[in-house]
């Protein structure tokens, strides 16, 4: 049992566990500290000295991140004292900074710039260090560009990679004035095990890290008269994008973001969610053949547990850390990527455009999906699949730039042909997401019946949990899975880098017998992309996961096998599951990559 | 001239060559009154922030946990300083000894020497006496055991969290604090960390009981104090000296006769001007009569010739340097006060520039999250308000 400990923070009296911080203390009674390399979701570092308060008869000031409160303790956070140096603090950062704002990509969205103003830091300040530092600005990434003259060293980016997604690309490097954020031997991000996750662009303070941004490409795009631009929106953006644009964390959003979309001269507007659900078929049935090859042919080259593939944050990880199994992920491309070749071949010959002429957007809130279109995997439609990426946040700016007034936007509905999807395809935004909708597709594919779970439900794969467990025991199979009768099928969801890791050292360690693990790389699933609206906490993926999954409850079609627009497809298009287009255009291998 | 000579002492240097019974004297007393003895003889830190040495033990012998060690900080890195190399290469078994009576104490099994990185040209001879101090702790049936860690060339090491992280693998910056080394030290167990001077110390307590020890000294600043004496001296060198002396009577045995300052205590210390010597004492802070300076035992003496502000300039250019730039106000702001200083020598800013910097200064002593960032404040503070109109003109 801890202790209650009693202390005054600006006079009012407060009770707290032992081993609260002063921060949290003063969070208690609505006292905001200001602070910079504070994280709610990292660890503490006490670096940014931003939130030092006073305690009255001590002669040094504390951090309040850091400092653990102590009975009878009177702090101070507002005190002359305490101001000064904290206005201090600001002011050195600034002096370090290149606040070129009006020119920067995040102006008016940096946590440095609002503490300028809030303490008003005017131009008789220290002298400008940046004229003085050789810096780097590493935009070779697809997916992220790297600022150094804007880095303030909080070091929460470091701490992001290394701790929540046990990665290292960034790291610490040198001393003293020469102190930096870097990468092995200094090289750009893109050479390095980064996987474009964009989880330190979420933490950044300031506009040192940043996605890159290709809005002015796609508006060129729209404007272009011969071109046919398509439009896809995956999962997660719909609850999140509110957030952006003025609205409240957990408000479902699809209507508008779809009417947006129209507004801003997307000639289709289809959503990815009709490829989750194409997933789930291709990926469900490669599970179902790699379990029949392992118990029935007993074919030892059979590579199990299977892992999705559909987190291309998780597929570079794993080419960079786990390179020896990479015939353990899914051959089945992303949703994202099955929609890009499916739209220059199946879509293009629907809507009787040519394949050269269309141009294939898709909205994400990832900025690993940036790469992901890059690959020279994905050009199977013997084009470009995806010609550009766009984050929530980029086309949340985009619908600001064209004026639109969000919030009183009707709702409208997606194109047909590839804008059809199950709630099976929705909560491919969560964490356990993929899980949930293989399960209730295999299952019923295997039984004949639904997934024993009340309303679709399948509660033991949903949560915040870092890795979740799940066993699904097969009874009274159809005829032709009769080899699968009393099999318990093992399942594994892990969400956040640092969590895949733990998996998969016990996979390689042998002491899990997984068939099946789901992996997102980054925390709370696709939800907690690192191209969703900033900040990002456990609260905030917390409400857009409650929407997530209200959004699933209120589709007709809960079941992925049950999309029309997706048997249309195989009807018409692909013809079987696995079967040779599919092959073609669906399916691909990655590589092993180097381990720094 | 012979009458202003200050008493010169041999506690740490005598070369004394029983360890042995020391130890089996030690040994054979209950721990309380090993620790009692420190305690009482009011041995403080030897490395320049004075902390009780014996509290240090008792605290970390209180600790729980069934891990903890003794590490000896030899990072010796104060501009400087250069006292421990001499101990260390004069009496480590002093040194080595006391680590032993403290893993015994405190129930620690195993001892770490951090060496600089620097000084690795001790390491064969450090090396071969710790091989003959092992052997004589198996005939004592005592199972302590030291390793030297050898350091990297980083100043910031020599604070002890930064020092445990150095240990660790990682990069050398200071960890908050609480938790502090006597409940969480290296790889998070209690852990004593002493300076080398420190160490050798307790082994003259220990032979020689508290008492002689706390004849030596005044009131808070028992015992000897070994001096790194340099600068604009005839007599550079080590000296072993007493606690408690004035600047004056230091300045008037080291001195060249035309000594305009003092900087004690390094980089990191104070400056004080020649019309201070008289009412500074040389100690650690506490209830003694006038201004009272402690040092880690570097004593760098200024003639007339010397600018102060190229002195200073070159205290900032080692602390821009040195910082680990973890922490804004140490790692900006030590750049901020040397291009400071250098933009109001050369009239970019008015003289009133320095004010801004003093009150930078004082910000940086109560926000820097360790005694480096905290301490730039004491010479900058220190030159600039002595020396001011060299700093202008």
């Amino acid at each position: 049992m801890s202790e209650i400990i009693n202390l005054t923070i600006d006079n009012v009296p407060v009770s707290v566990k032992e081993g609260t911080t002063i921060l949290e203390a003063a969070k208690k009674i609505n006292v905001r500290i200001p602070t910079l390399c504070y994280h709610q979701d990292l660890c503490v570092a006490g670096n940014c000295r931003v939130c030092v308060v006073e305690q009255k008869g001590a002669d040094r000031l504390l951090p309040s991140c850091a400092m653990p409160v102590s009975e009878g303790m009177e702090i101070l956070t507002n005190s002359l004292k305490a101001r000064n140096a904290r206005k201090h603090m600001i002011e050195l950062l600034v002096s370090e900074h290149r606040a070129d704002c009006t020119r920067c990509y995040k102006n008016g969205n940096c946590e440095l710039q609002e503490l300028s103003s809030e303490y008003i830091i005017g131009e008789d300040g220290f002298i400008d260090l940046i004229p003085y530092k050789e810096y780097t600005i590493d935009h070779y990434s697809p997916s992220i560009i790297k600022d150094d003259s804007k880095c303030i060293r909080c070091q929460r980016c470091v701490r992001t990679c290394n701790e929540l997604q046990k990665i290292g690309a960034l790291a610490v490097a040198y001393k003293g004035k020469d102190m930096k954020i870097s990468t092995f031997f200094e090289k750009p991000m893109f050479e390095v095990v980064c996987t474009n996750c964009g989880q330190c662009i979420n933490r950044c303070p300031t506009g040192a890290l940043t996605e890159k941004t290709y809005i002015d490409r796609v508006w060129a795009e729209i404007n272009h008269e011969d071109k046919h631009v398509v439009v896809q929106t995956a999962p997660a953006v719909r609850v999140a994008l509110g957030e952006a644009l003025g609205m409240e964390p957990g408000e479902i959003v699809t209507g508008k973001l779809v009417a947006a979309l129209r507004r801003l001269g997307f000639d289709s507007v289809l959503d990815t969610d009709f490829t989750a659900d194409l997933t789930i078929i291709e990926e469900g049935n490669e599970l179902l053949q790699r379990l029949k090859k392992a118990l029935v042919d007993k074919d030892p080259d059979v590579r199990l547990p299977l892992t999705t593939s559909c987190s291309p944050g998780w597929v570079k990880f794993i080419e960079h850390a786990f390179p020896e199994y990479l015939d353990n992920v899914s051959t089945a491309k992303s949703p994202q990527q099955m929609f890009g070749a499916l739209a220059k071949t199946f879509y293009a010959k629907k809507i009787k455009v040519a394949p050269e002429n269309i141009v294939s957007i898709s909205i994400m809130p990832c900025t690993a999906k940036k790469y992901e279109a890059d690959r020279p995997e994905m050009r199977s439609s013997g084009y470009k699949d995806v010609d550009y990426v766009l984050t929530t946040r980029e086309l949340a700016l985009m619908i600001r730039q064209a004026g639109i007034d969000f919030a009183s936007l009707p709702d409208d509905d997606y194109d047909s042909i590839m804008g059809e999807s199950s709630g099976a395809g929705v909560i491919f935004g969560a964490t356990g997401g993929v899980m949930e909708a293989a399960l209730r597709t295999a299952y019923e594919i295997v039984t004949g019946r639904e997934v024993p779970f009340k309303n679709l439900n399948i509660t033991p794969v949903r949560g915040m949990e870092g890795v979740r467990e799940a066993t699904i025991k097969i009874e009274d199979p159809l005829p032709e899975w009769k080899f699968l009768d009393g099999v318990e099928l093992k399942c594994c969801v892990a969400h956040g880098l640092a969590n895949a890791k733990k998996v998969m050292d016990a996979v390689k360690a042998g002491t899990v017998g997984y068939h099946f693990i789901e992996i997102m790389a980054c925390p709370g699933g696709c939800l907690g992309g690192g191209g969703q609206p900033i900040p990002t906490n456990e609260e905030i993926r917390e409400k857009r996961t409650a929407a997530i999954y209200r959004e699933d409850e209120n589709k007709p079609i809960r079941k992925s096998h049950e999309n029309p627009e997706v048997i249309r497809l195989y009807k018409e298009f692909l013809k079987e599951p696995l079967g040779e287009i599919s092959h073609k255009l669906l399916h691909t291998h990655y590589r092993a990559r180097n381990r720094y | 001239m012979a009458n202003k000579k200050l008493k010169r002492l041999d506690l740490v240097f005598k070369d004394e060559k029983d360890t042995e019974s020391v130890l089996k004297k030690t040994f054979s007393r209950s721990n309380a009154d090993v620790i009692n003895d420190l305690i009482s003889s009011g041995l403080k830190g030897r490395g320049g922030a004075g902390f009780p040495t014996g509290l240090k033990w008792k605290l970390t012998a209180d600790a729980k946990g069934d891990e903890k060690y003794v590490i000896c900080n030899a990072d010796e890195g104060e501009p400087g300083t250069f006292k421990d190399r001499e101990i260390l290469s004069k009496v480590p078994h002093k040194v080595l000894a006391g680590m032993a009576i403290c893993g015994r104490v405190t129930g620690a099994k195993k001892g770490f020497i951090y060496l600089r990185g620097e000084y690795r040209f001790l390491l064969p001879g450090l090396n071969e006496e710790i091989e003959k101090f092992h052997k004589l702790l198996e005939k004592l049936d005592c199972r302590f055991r030291v390793e030297v860690f050898t350091g990297s060339g980083a100043y910031i090491c020599g604070e002890e969290s930064a020092l445990f992280e150095s240990m660790e693998g990682k990069r050398g910056e200071p960890r908050n604090k609480p938790p502090f080394p006597t409940t969480s030290g290296y790889r998070g167990k209690p852990t004593v960390i002493n300076n080398v001077e420190t160490l050798a110390h307790t082994y003259s307590i220990f032979k020689y009981g508290p008492e002689k020890f706390q004849d030596l000294g005044v009131q808070d600043s028992r015992g000897s104090k070994v001096f790194s004496v340099s600068g604009d001296t005839p007599n550079p060198g080590i000296y072993e000296l007493e606690f408690g002396m004035t600047l004056q009577k230091f300045v008037d045995d080291f001195g060249d006769g035309d000594t305009k300052a003092v900087q004690v205590g390094g980089a990191s210390g104070f400056c004080v001007p020649r019309k201070k010597f008289g009412k500074t004492i040389i100690g650690y802070q506490g209830r003694l009569q006038g201004e009272s300076l402690p040092t880690g035992g570097s004593m760098m003496i200024f003639n007339s010739s010397r600018s102060m502000y190229n002195v200073l300039h070159n205290y900032l250019d080692f602390f821009v340097e040195e910082s680990c730039g973890q922490c804004t106000p140490c790692r900006v702001g030590t750049q901020q006060l040397l291009l400071g200083i250098e933009a109001v020598k050369k009239g970019e800013r008015s003289s009133s520039y320095l004010d801004k910097l003093l009150e930078l200064a004082e910000t940086m002593r109560v926000t820097a999250k360790c005694g480096l960032g905290q301490s730039v404040a004491n010479s900058f503070a220190s030159i600039v308000e002595n020396f001011k109109e060299e700093m202008i003109y």
